[in-house]
């Protein structure tokens, strides 16, 4: 239904000096923002992440250190094929060098692919699944902000702890949802829980009565949502509706964003545990780029998405400026990972061989109506997860880039 | 509700709290160790195809349900194509703006879900008075591809105005409080909403139904489609007739869309998501006929609901299956008359 539309966004950041410019390919740098820019998953990634990249660019000061760096967007529309068109298009014809964002796994898996064929560089942000640093890890990847893993262990280990043992899962039907759903059982039978059953949605769907009643008659404690984005909220409203919780069932959102908890509204989202690697309101730094973000884009605040594209792309400026040259993406890959991250959002850190960025990640709670003192003021952290337990153990991903 | 908190007991909160969805919150937890009694309570199970009596019945009674979407929409479709010969679709973006609108006038004006139900039909159906108006009264002569591809591109538009400044995740509106809460029908929990939807919208079709093919106004409407120039003569004034048929056509998208506020997301792309399964709801019932969309609006919500039971991964695709079955079988749909 919706059209292919790339937005061409002249991000033109001075011209400096002629010669340092000679060994970037095509004299300039061009990073791809790719996501869903007309869709469920538009408001937690979409415009936001162009916007978040461009504020990394300004930040870095590119003019200043002689890199001209363009920005150019592209709506994938959660489809595989279109999202692979559109990179091919961008790397063959238009120099693009980086491509940064990228929600919906299985359009981040083919980008994958293609990103290493070609050479280029690839850093996620918006996809989850953890096959991206494990058995599809790629020399040209960083899986920068979360993964199903990081979620899985985070939230799944929260409510098994606290005594949630049997499972049933309602899972969005490609990619994502499927690795979600496998990592959370992982954690899940690894704790001594049980998963009951599960049922497949087709993503996206609007109506989740049906699901919603068989995963009733399955008299699991836990109804975990291996969905993202509108299948999500949707989710919980139609849970509430039809007396889910109310017959003892718990709700678990294995994966849900500030906008979504937005467009819950605190009365229906409140007491929602979760998982996150980054929330606006934990420090000065945050809340100041979150001020910033949100007036260019139309007041919605920052979610860890954009927060993850902004880091990303810092970092990959850094490592550019300091090889003088973007056109091997293996080799800017492994400078990124030669050198450790530091960013005024996500601190220091760093990225490991399999290409996973490590960072803690945080246990998350959504406050009560009484609780939250602004619009966006709705989140209040339980736990933090420090960086070295948040992700998973390097030699279990299956990755080939790790040499055992 | 889904807040775990060690060494607290299970308690169910007061119900004195304001929101609605809060009201049943099981405030928890160690709150596992007991049994998860379902509020359906113990029945007499039997099976039927290894699937237990109570979640197939519920689910037969959920598929009535997302049925009843169906049939309000393709009924007003079936109504603007059988009397106008426009294949609208902007009815999706139609259906979306009713919700948005009930959402506006409940954040903005104070005013609630039952006069939206009737204010928020009127005003959409106004808009597609000016669109037919200023754009569709051209195109009745040209073929049909003209007012689908103007319709389809409307659509295109409001959906991306909506989205421009709503965003897409969507914005919350909740169910009346007269419509809270559920009954317990023994074999599945129904809230109370869902059970209005039903009826309410079954009511909605068989008036239409009842004034288009029994009324007088009904014959004129019906005449002024085979024969607009003879009806004409008779001193009827024909175009204004279209329009308002249009004008409502399109109310009663938005009314669906009022009626969906409260369960999905208000959201700018639940109109597109829904438009296509209910263009294949037309296309089966039989392209104009008012019956026919009502019959097998509900009949494929029932059908889709068994597929999500049976085979869930399908669920999307099923009514697709049905559809191309059906043009094989019966090219005019089912209870379409041959051309």
């Amino acid at each position: 239904m919706k059209h292919l539309f790339t937005l061409a966004l002249a991000m033109v950041a001075a011209v400096a000096c002629g010669t340092a410019q000679a060994q970037i390919s095509d004299g300039v740098v061009k990073i791809g923002v790719m996501n869903d820019m007309s869709g469920t998953y538009a408001d937690l990634s979409g415009q936001g992440s162009v916007v978040a990249a461009q504020m990394a660019v300004e930040d870095f000061g590119a003019a200043a250190k002689g890199l001209k760096v363009e920005i150019v967007g592209a709506d994938h529309q959660n489809k595989p094929d279109i999202g692979s068109n559109v990179v091919r298009q961008w790397i063959d014809r238009d120099q693009v060098d980086m491509i940064v964002d990228v929600p919906t796994s299985s359009v981040a898996l083919a980008v994958n692919q293609i990103v290493k064929e070609k050479n280029k560089v690839f850093l996620v942000s918006g996809a989850a699944a953890s096959d991206l640093t494990g058995k599809a890890c790629s020399p040209n990847t960083i899986h920068w902000t979360y993964d199903t893993w990081a979620l899985a262990n985070g939230t799944g280990n929260a409510i098994v702890k606290t005594g949630g043992k049997t499972w049933f899962f309602l899972t969005a039907d490609y990619a994502f949802g499927h690795a979600l759903e496998r990592d959370t059982a992982a954690v899940v039978e690894k704790n001594g829980g049980k998963v009951l059953g599960k049922v497949r949605h087709p993503f996206p769907a609007t109506d989740f009565s049906s699901f919603l009643l068989q995963a009733q008659a399955s008299k699991a404690q836990i109804i975990g949502l291996a969905n993202a984005g509108a299948d999500t909220t949707n989710a919980i409203k139609q849970a509430a509706e039809f007396g889910i919780v109310r017959g003892g069932q718990s709700l678990a959102a294995l994966l849900i964003f500030l906008t979504d908890i937005k467009a819950l509204g605190l009365p229906t989202a409140q007491g929602l545990v979760f998982t996150e690697a980054w929330y606006w309101d934990q420090n000065d730094a945050n809340r100041a780029f979150a001020k910033k973000f949100a007036e260019r884009n139309r007041g919605v605040y920052p979610s860890m998405i954009h927060a993850g594209v902004y880091s990303a792309v810092t970092h990959y400026l850094k490592a550019v400026s300091e090889l003088k040259t973007d056109s091997d993406g293996k080799a800017v890959v492994e400078k990124m990972k030669s050198m450790p991250t530091d960013d005024s959002l996500f601190g220091k850190g760093t990225i490991r061989v399999d290409g996973r960025k490590i960072h803690p990640m945080y246990l998350f709670e959504v406050k009560k109506p009484a609780e939250s003192k602004g619009p966006w003021d709705l989140y209040k952290l339980r736990a933090t997860i420090p960086a070295e337990e948040a992700f998973r153990p390097i030699k279990e991903g299956g990755c080939p880039l790790v040499k055992s | 509700m889904r807040s775990k908190r060690p060494g607290e007991g299970l308690t169910i909160e007061s119900t004195d709290d304001p929101h609605p969805l809060a009201r049943n919150r099981v405030r928890a937890t160690s709150p596992f160790q007991g049994e998860v009694t379902s509020p359906i309570g113990k029945t007499r199970m039997f099976e039927i195809f290894g699937i237990p009596s109570q979640a197939l019945f519920g689910q037969l009674l959920i598929g009535l349900i997302n049925g009843s979407f169906y049939a309000l929409l393709s009924l007003g479709l079936a109504v603007i194509f059988g009397m106008l010969n426009i294949i609208n679709f902007t009815h999706g973006a139609q259906y979306m703006m009713g919700a948005f609108v009930a959402y506006f006038l409940l954040q903005w004006a104070g005013i609630n879900y039952w006069a939206a139900l009737v204010i928020a039909p009127i005003l959409v159906g106004f808009t597609g008075i000016i669109v037919e108006r200023l754009f569709l009264q051209w195109l009745y002569k040209l073929d049909h591809l003209y007012g689908l591809l103007l319709t389809f591109g409307l659509a295109l538009v409001i959906e991306g105005v909506f989205r421009n400044y709503f965003g897409s995740s969507g914005l919350p509106y909740r169910i009346p409080d007269a419509l809270q809460g559920g009954q317990n029908l023994g074999f599945m929990f129904l809230p109370n909403y869902r059970a209005w939807v039903v009826v309410f919208s079954l009511a909605v079709c068989l008036a239409t139904w009842f004034v288009i093919e029994r009324t007088r106004l009904g014959a004129y409407l019906r005449a002024a489609t085979e024969n607009p120039t003879l009806v004409r003569a008779f001193g009827i004034n024909v175009p204004r007739m279209i329009t308002l048929t249009y004008g409502f056509g399109v109310a009663l998208a938005a009314l669906a869309g009022v009626m969906a506020a409260p369960i999905y997301n208000v959201s700018p792309q639940m109109g597109s998501h829904l438009i296509i399964v209910v263009f294949a709801v037309v296309v089966i019932g039989g392209m104009g006929s008012i019956m026919g969309a009502i019959v097998t609006g509900f009949g494929l919500g029932l059908i889709e609901g068994l597929t999500k039971v049976f085979f869930p991964e399908a669920s999307n695709t099923v009514i697709f299956i049905i559809m191309a079955i059906v043009l094989i079988i019966r090219p005019a749909g089912l209870f379409g008359r041959r051309v």
